[in-house]
């Protein structure tokens, strides 16, 4: 069963190179991708067109997003009781203290800043990819507790 | 800078081979070890013996511990509004489904089981700090 990924990243740049990066690592990933904070809420609570879309096992979000901040969505993801135990990876090029701080004080499970290099980029995905989905235990799907 | 990680662990062999591990990656870190969950509490509470400890920057727990659990502790931690924003980073034996699902609802930041064979935990121990102390951006206290 591949593993179920959402990516919520507005620029297709970095979605064309995380795509790539995964792709390249050769693992069984559905990569899902929301390119604004309401489209990513949607996803997540299966609204609209996103009726039949699988609950990720794991998701990158980037925090400056349009419509609806990755602030935002980190609250909503981790307020809600279905949605707070999917590891939720912030992957973003803000350094600023304060955002770090805030992410984790939301719950945010970790803080990555993107490299604007190309090549750090993608082996900075390939980390991800190494620590969170071949070394870490994910959540199982089902609720067990 | 130095890095204060706290590893909250009983077994003196699994210590050992942490303090190793860490070592052997060559990130500047001052590695405090509690051996029970009372300890951990204590530890990060600043109290009694350890009313200077300093604040972990990272936290590594084990689950079973002796006279207070590990997932009591976690959710000592995850309740506690300066504490919750300490990475807190799970490793153990268990591979017990409800234990993964029990500490991502409490907010664990991540969840790795330890594997039996030695060079397979050492190897794991580097990944560990290599991400956790290198590649990811770490909360700074706050005073």
């Amino acid at each position: 069963m591949p593993l179920e990924i959402l990516l919520v990243e507005d620029s297709p740049g970095d979605v064309r190179l995380t795509q790539e990066a995964f792709r390249i690592a050769g693992k069984r990933i559905n990569l899902n991708v929301a390119t604004d904070g309401v489209a990513a809420m949607e996803f997540l609570r299966r609204e609209g067109v996103h009726g039949e879309a699988p609950r990720p096992d794991f998701i990158l979000l980037d925090l400056n997003l349009p419509k609806m901040d990755g602030r935002e969505v980190l609250a909503h993801i981790k307020e809600d009781e279905e949605l707070k135990t999917i590891p939720t990876i912030i992957l973003t090029t803000s350094e600023a203290e304060v955002d770090i701080l805030r992410s984790y004080k939301l719950q945010a499970n970790c803080y990555l800043n993107k490299p604007v290099q190309l090549e750090a980029f993608e082996f900075l995905v390939k980390t991800v990819n190494e620590f969170w989905l071949t070394l870490a235990r994910l959540p199982p799907r089902e609720t067990v507790v | 800078m130095t890095k204060e990680v706290l590893l909250v662990e009983d077994s003196p062999g699994d210590v050992r081979l942490t303090l190793e591990a860490f070592r052997d990656v060559g990130i500047d870190v001052h590695l405090h070890v509690a051996v029970d969950g009372v300890e951990a509490v204590a530890f990060l509470n600043q109290e009694g013996t350890y009313a200077s400890a300093p604040r972990p920057d990272f936290i590594l727990l084990d689950l079973n511990l002796p006279k207070m659990d590990g997932r009591q502790v976690l959710a000592r931690i995850k309740n506690d509004e300066s504490l919750k924003t300490i990475p807190t980073v799970i490793l153990t034996t268990s591979d017990a489904a409800a234990d993964v699902a029990n500490s991502y609802q409490l907010q664990a930041n991540c969840y790795l089981t330890k594997p039996v064979q030695l060079d397979e935990f050492e190897a794991l121990v580097k990944s560990i700090s290599d991400f956790w102390l290198r590649k990811v951006k770490l909360p700074r206290p706050v005073q």
